[in-house]
């Protein structure tokens, strides 16, 4: 579904992403782990164009996601960040409208599709008026995936969804999404340099280092054989080190 | 307290049209602000290299005292609204783009990520995240711009561009503290209610904000429109200066006597020449024996029906003095009748425009009416003190006693000519701080003895009846002393340009209010 071949990034003074190739496939769940500055976040928003690669290429069914406007391709792919980006300014339902408002979906069937995914977050509806800073963590995290998957994108692309939860809430809340029937049937790309993260949501996982992949695979197939040293030290390390 | 609502009461249409003017002043120049400072902010927000540059400029702009900046908009874009608009703008320009700017940068930068991961285009992302997020932020820039605004307003008046500034400056101008009340207390209750007005916007969240904010843009152009209406064309416009508009021997005089119906601008005294040089205003109220009525060839309206006051210049000396000093009123009296209308107004063309020391003038003046006499050598021991005024007129007449004084006497003369009006001259005079000072019988009659509007009445406003009336009433009641008058007359005046009161045949302050009542 998404093939990513030779994708190369470089900044001023470094190689952020240096000759990455991988394909995703549909409905996958491909986990980029690696440290912090390891190119992971790079290559996630080379994949939806908010960053430009300096040489190789990404298809996503085949085509060139050069070949369309960045916003135009951007509103095809469901996009979570941490605490779930959502602007103080719109209620909860504003944020869900957010995507199908820009591609021009009719208020019917906003609401309708509102109410779908309020019940299948188990938010409950009294919170469709409230603004982000009256809800909690895990209620700003669920809001910022429902906006995520409002228009039923294709491919979602989630940075360190669950980066601003504590660890029990951040346990519990990726349980219960990644649950879910919308999320499975979705291909999803997430970073993360969460390890048991990684583990449990991955179908597999590629983990980075400078800006390459050292590894790629299912979990199990690199805690049984890690390929490198440097693998097997960062799945071993529990819990993982801190930001290097 | 009772005056001040009385004042307001009698002159309630005039304060309501000033106010309007005020606010439209205020508006007006918000809104050309708010349509170049707001752009402008989003646009060094979006390139922050011209931030700096495009802030310091509008710093710099905003610390320019305000009546420096009108002086410096005079030359450019004359008098009127012009001027005082401008200014305005440039002041209400900073707090604008810097909050713009403040409050787009202030937006996270996480956001905006957010906002480009959903699919916004750069323009989605201004219009549905920054300006909503910046709005508090630019509200408060708004809020301070209106607020400076409706202070820097009053300065309109002084330029005749109108507003509670009019109120203000001639209130000043008259020591008339009602008039002055009547315009500062409306100009502050304005700038409350719209700094109140504007915080309960600011205050506002999410929607309502954006709901307030819009309703405030509708707003605007509306409350401007109270600048931006057209008046009634006037056949021919007059600019008063403040003192003149509001003193009781000025245009209201006029008024009673002639039935003169003129919308009047107010302006500054000084400015008032500059203005009717340049056309902007066709009558101005002036001073007779000016020397610019000669520099800018303009004509001075007969006052056919006397409305106002003879104004006939002497000097008042205390009785003290000149009993000490017998010789004394006999010299200066040798100036008596010799300072016509036409000689002093040249006197203060020679100084006023041709830039000349009141020194020589007085003494080229007194040699060619053979009063000129090199002052005898030796120590002088006793000392007399002149007083005058501040203005061009009183500066030559001290320097004129001085070397009348010094020449034909052995009297030593002090000039102060710093007094800054007819109250303190007279004060000086009163307590002995000063011997002799210049003053005119109508200021003498109508400034310091004030008497009751009976008294008034009966008294005929002949140069003789007044002078006589004036020089009893200072003997009697403040031992001074009025010497003969000098000869001039330096009365209040219309004065329009010449070439344009020859085409329309006005000679005459009726001529005058036939032609504007046809």
């Amino acid at each position: 579904m998404i093939e990513i071949s030779n994708l190369t990034k470089r900044f001023q003074t470094h190689t952020a992403v240096d000759h990455v190739s991988l394909n995703i496939n549909k409905g996958e769940t491909l986990v980029l782990l690696g440290t912090s500055g390891c190119g992971k976040t790079t290559t996630l928003k080379m994949i939806n164009r908010l960053i430009e690669p300096t040489s190789g290429e990404i298809r996503i069914d085949g085509i060139d996601v050069r070949q369309q406007p960045g916003p135009e391709l951007r509103r095809r792919m469901g996009y979570v960040i941490q605490d779930g980006g959502l602007f103080p300014h719109y209620s909860v339902a504003e944020a869900i409208a957010t995507v199908p408002r820009l591609v021009g979906w009719t208020s019917e069937q906003i609401v309708h599709r509102t109410q779908e995914l309020m019940t299948k977050l188990q938010l409950p509806t009294t919170l469709l008026n409230r603004y982000p800073s009256e809800l909690s963590g895990g209620q700003r995290q669920r809001v910022g995936l429902a906006r995520a998957l409002a228009t039923h994108p294709p491919v979602v692309l989630m940075d360190e969804p669950f980066g601003a939860l504590d660890p029990f809430t951040r346990r519990h809340v990726r349980r219960e999404l990644f649950g879910l029937n919308e999320l499975k049937e979705t291909t999803v790309v997430l970073v993360t340099h969460d390890v048991n993260e990684a583990l449990e949501l991955a179908d597999r996982i590629a983990l980075m280092d400078k800006g390459r992949i050292v590894q790629i695979g299912p979990p199990d197939e690199l805690l049984t054989h890690p390929a490198t040293d440097f693998v097997r030290e960062f799945l071993d390390d529990k819990p993982h080190r801190p930001h290097e | 307290m009772n005056d001040f609502f009385a004042f307001v009461r009698e002159h309630s249409s005039k304060l309501i049209e000033q106010t309007l003017t005020h606010i439209g002043l205020t508006f007006v120049s918000l809104l050309a602000a708010l349509l170049i400072g707001v752009p402008l902010g989003i646009v060094i927000a979006r390139r922050r290299r011209l931030a700096s540059g495009i802030l310091a400029l509008a710093g710099v702009l905003q610390t320019i005292p305000s009546v420096a900046l009108l002086g410096f908009l005079i030359p450019l874009l004359g008098i009127g609204a012009g001027p005082a608009l401008v200014a305005l703008f440039l002041y209400a320009l900073l707090p604008i783009i810097r909050n713009t700017y403040v409050g787009i940068t202030g937006v996270s930068p996480l956001l905006k990520e957010a906002a480009q991961g959903v699919g916004m285009t750069d323009r989605q992302i201004l219009t549905k995240v920054e300006l909503p997020l910046a709005l508090p932020v630019i509200f408060a820039g708004i809020r301070t711009a209106t607020v400076i605004n409706v202070g820097v307003a009053t300065l309109a008046a002084y330029v005749a561009a109108g507003g509670l500034g009019e109120f203000i400056f001639s209130g000043i101008a008259l020591s008339n503290v009602n008039m002055m009340l009547a315009g500062a207390i409306p100009a502050a209750l304005l700038a409350v209610l719209f700094d109140f007005l504007l915080a309960q916007l600011q205050q506002l969240s999410g929607k309502r904000l954006r709901v307030g904010a819009l309703a405030f843009l509708l707003l605007t152009p509306f409350l401007s429109a109270f600048y931006l209406l057209p008046g009634r064309e006037d056949k021919l416009i007059a600019g008063f200066a403040h003192e003149f508009y509001g003193r009781s021997d000025g245009y209201p005089g006029l008024q009673k006597t002639y039935g003169l119906l003129l919308r009047p601008r107010l302006i500054d005294q000084n400015l008032m020449y500059e203005a009717i040089h340049r056309k902007q205003v066709d009558i101005i109220s002036g001073y007779s024996t000016d020397g610019r009525i000669k520099a800018y060839d303009l004509v001075v309206l007969d006052d056919n029906r006397h409305a106002f006051p003879p104004y006939d210049a002497a000097l008042v000396v205390r009785q003290a003095t000149l009993n000490r000093y017998v010789d004394l009123a006999t010299t200066l009296n040798l100036l008596a009748g010799k300072l016509t209308d036409s000689v002093m107004t040249a006197l203060n063309y020679q100084v006023d425009y041709q830039k000349k020391s009141t020194e020589d003038v007085a003494q080229n003046f007194l040699k060619q009416v053979g009063l000129y006499k090199r002052p005898a050598p030796g120590e002088r021991t006793e000392t007399i003190v002149m007083g005058t005024k501040v203005f061009t007129e009183q500066y030559i007449l001290a320097e004129l006693c001085r070397q009348l004084v010094e020449g034909q006497t052995a009297l030593r003369v002090v000039t102060r000519t710093g007094l800054g009006g007819t109250q303190i001259c007279f004060d000086a005079l009163r307590t002995g701080s000063t011997d002799f000072s210049p003053e005119y019988t109508g200021t003498g009659l109508l400034v310091v003895l004030q008497p009751s509007a009976d008294t008034l009445r009966a008294l005929p406003m002949q140069p003789d009846s007044v002078y006589q009336f004036v020089r009893q009433q200072y003997v009697t009641n403040y031992k001074l002393d009025w010497l003969k008058p000098l000869g001039f007359n330096n009365s209040y005046c219309l004065m329009m340009r010449r070439e344009q009161a020859q085409k329309l045949g006005i000679r005459s302050i009726d001529d005058l209010t036939r032609f504007l009542s046809k």
